[in-house]
């Protein structure tokens, strides 16, 4: 870690997933001048968009539209969405679809050769493409293989971005990254940037997030100025796997799968989520109705029946049961094969015979680097995409099959304004920037290989296990006051413990220790987001429940939160921004069999 | 069982700033039933020696990061359940025919330029215009490919290649499946300039179906079938070759 290089291109993204990938071809594409560097800090066919599994949703079908997909989206985000961006979603995921198949992605298909699509969750009619149950493991692949056409996307694989670099007028112009290989600092110029490095389910103990999404865009953005949007909002997934939070999709209950308590009772009819029809009956499974109610809800109804001691309990926690079994194995192989892969190798258990125990999961954070429907964020030149970023399409709960649209929708859209923004504002000064690497480069050597770090007593492991409990018992499906307040102490404490974190490795070539550690101030930042959001809004919305506070007050939280960073790193400053309503004016959230009905 | 057994792993360890030759490091490990060998590395790194380096990400068998030799076989270490190997030792190295980075941690870049050379994508002059909405392909012409489409370029078949160790330049088989799985496209136009690639190395011709490759294959997506279906594409192409003019053909 000797020396800080230098790396010049016209636009900087960070992460290489997805959205990052959309991004790059975007500008690649429309630009085939311009110069794109692809920092990521795995190769980018390792991002987490390849475990997603149900879908991406997208109006195609002649009895579908674009105004029930807005509907729907505006109506599971519980009214926290904005509107304007939702419009722009809808209206734009079907081009971005189809461009997708263009360029290979194996979706499943009709007799005819058309695309087919599934029901999912919340969704009046079925508009989930899908490619079987690994649609984001074959989006990514199709993405990332793409992107090898063009000569003029650079790759930074295996480089760890820790800091934005921003020239005298305040113009984002690049990172400072660590190249894991050789420890190395490199200093990746632009002229303009967007941040594409995804969620931060690791800030929670069960999750079904990789190893990798802790929130390190995030935490950058946040420490360079960039509010944090409505980061209270956690998704909880209600399928998870017991002990290991692997994923079982959605598309098992879209295919048909149903949910039963201990006693074989499909207790989500006991929760306003509408009647059940027989597994068996031609308009199973009913949409936006039972196991298709939306993700916060199914949860919320777990914890509930848990409650009511109506839950198995397992080593791994009390579980409902996932029945797949009335769909037999022909279906199941061809539809939802990965799930029976998954239950069979990490539940022992064979879903052709046996219903898959399941529980709430951590999947999704709603919130994210504040930005525009431009993908835009308050720093001139610097954009975001995908998990990382809240546009806000999502509000208080995302549908499924949105998040793998969406990659596609605003990757391409901040690709597009990052390179416009490039052209307009070409000028830079590299010492400056190369300067602010430099400074980077010191304080990741002071801080990690010098004293306190290098004899310090803490432990980056415990350090995590203690946020990742305080974030589960404080932060999870219920929140109070004082759940809460112990969380955010906690954090603080954990905060200034971190700064006596010890590394057994203080060596240069591909020191995952210190990236480790990295990612653990970046949770500790992002986990202080969540828990200071959640304690100031005081009501119930979507994934946000309140026991103390349990109605949904639009006089006063119709509206997104902003989390500031303060230097000090003490609690953030929270502000609030309306939410945009162009058409549709909240109402009241309803499934079940009238829940199409219930629009004005 | 009793909450004490434990499982020995035993690491290959090797750093390039310090080491001029590989060692092995012993670790005892808590045993659960439920673990996989990824799990018991990732146990030693947080609690016993955060200096073992090591890729992982996903812990479902999707992102390919993980894979490792175990006990000599090449494996995703996040399927590798301990209760396999109990109560014996687990040997665990890195993928085999590859440079070693660091303890467990491979350099994969060569590997990406042979990703890159078979020109994985759609190759046809309309791809990006949209307006006449999605390509038609049918379910039997997608299950033409769907197997070659399924690689999570995890690397496991080029350790078990006999190939792949002697001969550099090989392709290898994940790549040979990747090129065969767009040549196999309905969409694709691509399979003359594609087949070039791919057919250009001798060694290519020096893979003699020994399968090994398939075997390993954690997803199923059998690269030895995919070569010896590209080799037979391949003589197809050879003999156009002769009949028509360069282009014309497919």
């Amino acid at each position: 870690m000797s020396h800080v290089t230098t790396h010049e291109h016209d636009v900087i993204i960070i992460g290489g997933g997805g959205a990052g990938l959309r991004a790059a071809i975007a500008i690649a594409e429309e630009n085939p001048d311009f110069s794109v560097a692809c920092v990521s800090k795995v190769y980018p066919m390792r991002s987490h968009t390849v475990t997603a599994e149900g879908g991406a949703a997208a109006v195609i079908k002649d009895h579908d539209s674009l105004e029930d997909h807005i509907y729907d989206t505006i109506s599971g985000a519980d009214w926290l969405a904005d509107q304007d961006a939702v419009e722009y979603f809808v209206n734009r995921a079907p081009r971005e679809m189809i461009q997708l198949e263009h360029w290979g992605c194996p979706w499943s298909r009709k007799p005819d050769g058309t695309v087919a699509v599934r029901p999912f969750g919340g969704m009046k009619i079925e508009r989930t493409w899908f490619a079987a149950d690994k649609t984001g493991f074959h989006m990514l692949h199709s993405l990332f293989q793409t992107t090898l056409k063009y000569g003029n996307i650079v790759r930074y694989d295996e480089h760890f971005a820790t800091k934005l670099l921003l020239d005298d007028e305040g113009r984002c112009r690049g990172c400072a990254a660590i190249e894991l290989r050789t420890g190395t600092v490199r200093a990746v110029l632009g002229k303009s940037v967007i941040i594409c490095t995804g969620g931060a389910g690791k800030a929670f103990p069960f999750t079904t997030n990789g190893a990798i999404k802790t929130g390190d865009g995030m935490a950058m953005a946040y420490q360079a100025g960039v509010a944090l949007k409505d980061m209270e909002f956690i998704q909880y997934h209600p399928t998870g796997l017991p002990g290991t939070g692997i994923l079982i999709t959605e598309a098992s209950r879209g295919e048909g799968g149903i949910l039963v308590n201990k006693d074989g009772h499909r207790y989500l009819q006991d929760y306003d989520l509408g009647q059940p029809l027989d597994v068996n009956d031609p308009r199973h499974p009913q949409k936006r109705a039972m196991e298709l109610g939306p993700r916060d809800k199914l949860s919320q109804c777990f914890i509930k029946e848990k409650n009511a001691g109506r839950t198995i309990r397992t080593r791994d926690g009390h579980v409902v049961h996932l029945d797949l079994r009335h769909l037999g194995e022909k279906k199941i192989d061809k539809r939802i094969p990965f799930v029976r892969e998954l239950a069979r190798s990490y539940a022992g258990i064979d879903p052709v015979h046996q219903p898959i125990p399941v529980r709430p999961v951590v999947h999704y954070v709603m919130g994210g680097i504040d930005v525009d429907s431009n993908s835009a964020t308050n720093i001139p030149g610097l954009y975001a995409a995908g998990e990382c970023a809240c546009v806000s399409i999502n509000g208080a709960n995302r549908l499924g099959s949105n998040s793998l649209t969406e990659l596609l929708v605003f990757g391409g859209q901040a690709g597009t304004h990052a390179a416009r923004f490039a052209m307009d504002h070409p000028d830079y000064d590299v010492s400056a920037l190369l300067a602010q690497a430099g400074d980077e480069r010191d304080r990741i050597r002071r801080t990690y290989f010098s004293s306190p770090h290098k004899s310090g007593s803490e432990r980056i492991a415990v350090i995590r296990k203690e946020l990742h409990e305080s974030m589960e018992d404080g932060a999870g499906i219920y929140r109070d006051a004082d759940s809460l307040e112990s969380t955010c102490t906690k954090i603080a404490e954990l905060r200034e413990r971190y700064a006596n974190v010890a590394l057994d490795d203080h060596t240069n070539s591909f020191n995952t220790e210190l990236t480790a550690a990295l990612e653990l101030s970046s949770l500790l930042d992002v986990a202080q987001s969540m828990a200071h959001s959640a304690m100031q809004r005081t009501e119930s919305r979507g994934s946000h429940q309140r026991l103390d506070h349990p109605e949904r007050n639009d006089d006063d939280f119709l509206a997104h939160s902003l989390a500031y960073h303060q230097e000090d790193g003490s609690a953030p400053r929270i502000e609030y921004r309306p939410v945009t309503i162009t058409k549709w004016p909240p109402g009241a959230r309803t499934y079940g069999a009238d829940s199409g009905l219930k629009r004005e | 069982m009793p909450d004490n057994e434990t499982i020995t792993l035993e690491l290959f360890r090797y750093h390039p700033e310090t080491d001029s030759e590989p060692r092995f490091q012993s670790y005892d490990v808590p045993y659960d039933e439920d673990w996989v060998v990824l799990d018991a590395i990732n146990w030693i790194k947080d609690y016993v020696d955060g200096s073992v380096t090591h890729r992982w990400s996903c812990r479902m068998g999707v992102c390919g990061s993980c894979g490792m030799m175990v006990n000599g076989e090449p494996k995703l270490t996040c399927a590798a359940f301990l209760k396999n190997y109990y109560p014996f030792p687990i040997k665990v190295e890195p993928l085999v025919n590859f440079p070693v980075e660091r303890d467990l941690v491979v350099d994969m870049e060569g590997f990406m330029d042979k990703l890159q050379d078979v020109k994985p994508y759609i190759i046809r002059d309309d791809v990006n215009d949209t307006s006449g909405g999605e390509y038609r392909q049918s379910p039997a012409e997608l299950a033409q490919y769907k197997q070659y489409s399924m690689c999570i370029n995890c690397m496991l078949c080029y350790s078990a290649c006999p190939v792949v160790g002697h001969e550099d330049e090989f392709l290898g088989p994940a790549a040979l499946a990747l090129g065969h799985r767009y040549n196999k496209d309905s969409r694709d136009q691509g399979q003359s300039e594609r087949l070039e690639v791919m057919l250009s190395s001798e060694a290519m011709w020096g893979c003699t179906f020994v399968g090994e490759c398939s075997v390993v294959c954690p997803k199923h997506v059998d690269p030895a079938g995919a070569i010896q279906q590209a080799k037979a594409m391949g003589a197809q192409e050879y003999f156009k070759r002769f009949v028509m003019p360069k282009g014309a053909g497919v």
